[in-house]
């Protein structure tokens, strides 16, 4: 058997955009290999999740049983392994996401089949398929091979390919037999929650001013807040200031927080890591300030300071607060 | 309540210059700074508290290099018990899989209630070792956990999902978690407390001890193989601005006026 099959993600019945992202990226790598692309839902009604994918792919394979309503480690992988060992499929991309990161590895193991984590590229080389994915801050790609395996998984990056859009595949449905027989005890989804509540809606703003580990210590934030006011900005932030207790959640750009569209967004002492720079990446225009002239914020920036942010901050409140007053 | 906490040291190299070596498969680390993994002392934190709450023992597991001890004092220091060090060259070099064999030849048989792990390393971010663990110790396992509540035997999790959005788990123990960074504030530790930690066991490992082959660990136990590293070409990069923090400051407010933000 053969195949390139897409794991389509879904949550509280919307499909995913990495799904889409990984139909496009499975579709070119289907067509080098000659070889179908199918995708594979698991749902406890595919239906409506179905139709939407009907044209991304030749296959539709689907999987309904009452333990697939929401996504869960161990129900997803015992139908999941007991598929992929049937059907044998030469690659299985996965988003690298919360659900993917939980999934993947665990799967990769049961199956013996190797796995290719947080992958920006996949690439096919004399029949073969390897994976390019970022190592040590993003600042290194890596190229990993699959040692001869028949059969790889991949988990991909959010936003590394395009949402697939041009395909126009008439997908088979095919429906297979949940191999699920008893009710999974180990781990069971409870609910969802909300992890950012609070009066501050840094989407709404038009201009963010947002800090990062660069900002150095809690002390320094209020720097950051005096610009901020001058501005009429509103302040904002980066994973590490939020793990650090020094903004609530409620301000963190970013994957796990809030995606962001303002005018200007001005990044200080923001690495640039791929999960904040999804969520602010669409901005008007982006200006960093940061102390090292290669850190992958500059990629995304059109504009870049590269110095101690501390010392350019109070100059440049000072600056707007001057021609406020003029 | 006995716990394991997996950790590893790891070069810091997100404010570093990363240069390749000339193997094309490693990076150039002389120069580079190493400390324990941040989810993993995230993760050394939370045992901690939750062993506070619930009596028990905890256990810190390294697989590295003799360096790697430093790692484990560290944990030691910030209130583990006990710490095993998988201290051979023949595990170094392998993949995930290859990892996660060791450690499950080295806990195998071990009683414990929890086993964490962060959720991923900060120098080759898989974010796999945890996962396949749990698979190998066939243990029900949650990722990217941001809350513990134990609750006899099971706990209540949080796991952080994209958006804000976290879902609640119920787990059976033993489980496998992975901690996310930000679920606590890592205790602080002074060189007094490492010092202090030096009376505490590390139990050194060698594979003969596993009774695993060579074949079972390192690149020959691992699915993958890294062929090269490679710079990535850079796409797009920010116009620089130079000067004092006058000059730039003055720049970057013609750029807000022009960009309407002023």
């Amino acid at each position: 058997m053969s195949g390139i099959w897409v794991l389509i993600e879904h949550r509280r019945g919307e499909i995913r955009e990495i799904s889409y992202e990984m139909l496009g990226k499975g579709r070119m790598v289907a067509e080098k290999l000659k070889q179908e692309l199918s995708a594979v839902i698991l749902a406890s009604d595919a239906k409506a999740y179905v139709d939407k994918i009907k044209k991304y792919a030749s296959r539709i394979l689907t999987i309904e049983d009452k333990q697939l309503e929401h996504y869960n480690a161990l129900s997803y992988q015992a139908v999941l392994s007991a598929l992929a060992r049937e059907k044998a499929p030469t690659l299985l991309l996965m988003g690298h996401t919360s659900y993917g990161m939980d999934l993947a590895p665990r799967l990769s193991a049961a199956l013996k089949w190797p796995l290719a984590t947080d992958s920006v590229e996949v690439e096919v080389s004399e029949g073969n398929i390897e994976a390019i994915r970022k190592m040590y801050s993003d600042k290194v790609n890596a190229r990993i091979g699959f040692r001869g395996a028949k059969n790889c998984l991949v988990s991909v990056r959010p936003g590394s390919f395009p949402a697939e859009i041009d395909a126009a595949y008439e997908g088979e449905v095919i429906s297979v037999t949940s191999s699920l027989t008893t009710e999974i005890q180990a781990r069971k989804f409870i609910e969802f929650v909300e992890a950012a509540t609070g009066a501050v809606d840094i989407t709404q703003a038009d201009i963010l001013v947002s800090v990062g580990r660069g900002i150095g210590d809690a002390e320094n934030i209020p720097l950051a807040e005096a610009l901020a006011q001058a501005l009429g900005a509103t302040l904002s932030c980066s994973r590490p200031v939020v793990d650090k207790k020094w903004l609530p959640k409620e301000r963190q750009v970013g994957t796990s927080g809030k995606t962001v569209k303002p005018k200007v967004y001005i990044a200080l002492g923001i690495s640039g890591a791929f999960q904040h720079v999804a969520g602010m990446k669409n901005s008007g225009a982006i200006i960093a300030v940061n102390k090292d002239p290669k850190a992958p914020i500059f990629n995304v920036a059109q504009y870049g300071i590269v110095d101690d942010l501390l010392k350019v901050l109070p100059v440049l409140t000072e600056k707007v607060k001057a021609l406020r007053a003029a | 309540m006995n716990i394991i906490v997996c950790v590893k040291r790891v070069p810091e190299t997100s404010e570093a210059e990363i240069t390749i070596d000339k193997s094309g498969k490693d990076i150039h680390t002389e120069d580079l700074v190493f400390d324990i993994n941040e989810w993993d002392n995230y993760a050394v934190e939370e045992a901690v508290r939750i062993r506070e709450k619930e009596g028990g023992t905890i256990t810190v597991v390294t697989l590295g290099s003799q360096e790697s001890q430093d790692t484990l004092r560290r944990a030691l220091a910030m209130g583990a018990d006990g710490a095993i060090h998988l201290n051979d060259p023949s595990f170094l070099g392998g993949d995930p899989y290859a990892t996660a064999q060791a450690l499950q030849a080295a806990l195998k048989g071990k009683l414990f209630d929890l086993l964490l792990t962060g959720v991923q390393a900060g120098d080759d971010g898989y974010a796999q070792t945890g996962p396949i663990l749990a698979e190998l110790l066939n243990i029900p396992h949650a990722t990217m956990v941001t809350k513990v509540d134990i609750d006899g035997k099971k706990a209540r999790i949080h796991r952080e999902l994209e958006g804000g959005l976290e879902e609640v788990c119920e787990i059976e123990l033993p489980a496998l978690l992975t901690i996310q960074t930000g679920i606590n504030e890592p205790r602080y530790v002074s060189i007094m407390g490492i010092r202090k930690a030096k009376q505490k066991e590390i139990r050194e490992v060698l594979i003969k001890d596993l009774g695993l082959s060579p074949e079972q660990v390192s690149a020959a136990g691992s699915l993958t193989e890294l062929k090269e590293l490679f710079l990535p070409p850079t796409c797009k990069v920010a116009e620089i601005f130079k000067g004092s923090p006058d000059d730039v400051s003055i720049k970057v407010i013609d750029i807000l006026k022009e960009k309407g933000g002023l």
